[in-house]
């Protein structure tokens, strides 16, 4: 019998798991990863590059190392999916068809949205903004600073919060905490969206001094004058601008007619399913979901597509459901974390920031490539840990 | 029941996706328009009337319908 082929779309956390999951079933399956880079990045390090704790370098791998040797990379962006013909066809015109498609193509920050925001505001939500931030806080000898978000969605909800409590650190350990104004700006009426982990926060921004601008939306920035306006009419001066600018989904769903507004596949929340093709199948930071656009997310999403392709294609109906499991270890300064576990029925129990926990995100950024990526030895691992019962 | 310019349907979205549409069309929208918003977030009530307050625009009112809410608000300046 022929092999069923299963084309992946993108070499992120999902990609790359689901790749590596389904490869166990090479007898059946034959699997083929496309990326346009061919190198996969650990997004949630590029937190720390500004502060210069981790270089971009020791953020990169090269996907190749972390797939199965059955899997089959092909390192060219896709340009476009044609479900009727069902392949998906490269930069170069070459078409790679497909039984099975998983499209995992992530999001991207957009500022060009918002009027002076790529110009005014720095970023550490890409690897060459990170950078630019490291120098920029290098020169910075006190001033006011503004940190927030611009507009939603974002991928890592919690990262722009992380951000500002790392900085208050890291302006404190530099003697320059004194002589800083460091405001948060945020678009909602709550400094967090989730309602019971956004109590920390206040307290933690409240302790250090840090002040909060709620229902700011930001409308412009200008650059030349240090200047950035809300919808709502407020205007905030500053001398060093961070902000998150809105995500929208990446060129190849829009391209090719399988995108909403924002470019976000519509899919199922529980199958992970395309809505209306049976055959296609979304994950991590790329579908429409009411989920955190998280690498943990797309974690446990992967192994439910990768359960659901199995069974389709040994000719069960496929029966592994998505929960809504997210996963996240935040950051809260003085060298203390948190996590929270959550899913569609439980929202997260207010978190304890910790020490040991701190510890374990360092050793999770360790141990991530061989552990999550490359031999999945954390697949399942979502049925220990489960929501309200952790 | 109000008449409205326009009708964005949030259903499906979790907090603060409503609230986030709602304001993305208040920015688009011409003055003296109405929007209505469908949503499933019970709290998205509370948070557009404060949004309003804050923002300077006029929330008209909610009506319960089947397992959604239907939010009106005008732009005002």
């Amino acid at each position: 019998m022929a092999k069923a082929i299963v084309v992946i779309v993108g070499g992120g956390v999902g990609g790359i798991l689901t790749a590596n999951l389904l490869a166990k079933h090479s007898k059946q399956i034959q699997v083929q990863l496309i990326d346009a880079t061919g190198t996969h990045q650990y997004q949630p390090g590029w937190l720390r590059v500004p502060f210069g704790d981790y270089r971009p370098e020791s953020l990169r791998y090269p996907i190749r190392r972390l797939l199965h040797p059955s899997v089959e990379l092909i390192t060219e962006p896709a340009k476009h999916i044609d479900t009727d013909a069902r392949h998906v066809v490269l930069q170069s015109g070459k078409q790679v068809p497909y039984d099975y498609l998983v499209i995992g193509t992530g999001a991207y920050p957009h500022p060009e949205e918002i009027e002076g925001l790529a110009q005014g505001a720095h970023t550490f939500y890409t690897e060459e903004g990170a950078l630019r931030l490291n120098q920029a806080l290098q020169q910075f000898r006190g001033g006011r600073i503004v940190v927030g978000v611009a507009g939603f969605p974002y991928k890592c909800p919690p990262a722009p919060h992380e951000f500002t409590l790392l900085l208050d650190d890291w302006l404190l350990a530099r003697n320059l905490r004194q002589q800083t104004e460091l405001t948060f700006v945020t678009p909602i009426n709550r400094l967090f969206p989730i309602e019971t982990v956004a109590p920390v926060f206040e307290n933690a921004f409240k302790e250090r001094n840090i002040c909060v601008e709620t229902f700011f939306n930001t409308e412009s920035v200008n650059s030349e004058k240090r200047v950035i306006a809300s919808l709502e009419g407020t205007e905030l001066e500053y001398d060093l601008l961070i902000m998150i600018a809105p995500h929208r989904g990446a060129e190849v769903v829009s391209a090719s007619g399988l995108g909403d507004r924002g470019g976000w596949v519509p899919t199922d929340k529980q199958t992970l399913q395309v809505k209306g093709h049976e055959n296609l199948y979304a994950l991590g930071d790329a579908t429409d979901l009411p989920v955190s656009k998280s690498g943990a997310a797309a974690h446990f999403e992967a192994e439910v597509v990768a359960q659901r392709l199995v069974e389709a294609v040994e000719g069960r109906t496929p029966q592994h459901l998505y929960d809504g499991h997210v996963m996240c270890m935040i950051e809260t300064g003085g060298n203390k974390a948190m996590l929270i576990n959550f899913d569609y029925q439980h929202p997260p129990r207010t978190p304890k920031p910790s020490h040991a926990l701190k510890i374990a995100k360092g050793l999770f950024r360790r141990a991530y490539p061989l552990a999550v990526l490359k031999a999945p030895l954390t697949a399942g691992v979502g049925f220990f840990v489960r929501p309200g019962e952790a | 029941m109000l008449t409205s310019n326009r009708t964005i349907d949030a259903r499906g979205s979790q907090c603060p996706g409503p609230l986030s549409e709602l304001i993305r069309a208040m920015k688009e929208a011409e003055l003296g328009e109405v929007i209505e918003l469908w949503t499933e977030e019970p709290r998205t009530k509370t948070d557009a009337r404060e949004w309003c307050e804050k923002a300077g625009h006029e929330f008209l009112g909610v009506e319960s319908a089947e397992g959604y809410e239907r939010i009106w608000v005008k732009k005002a300046r």
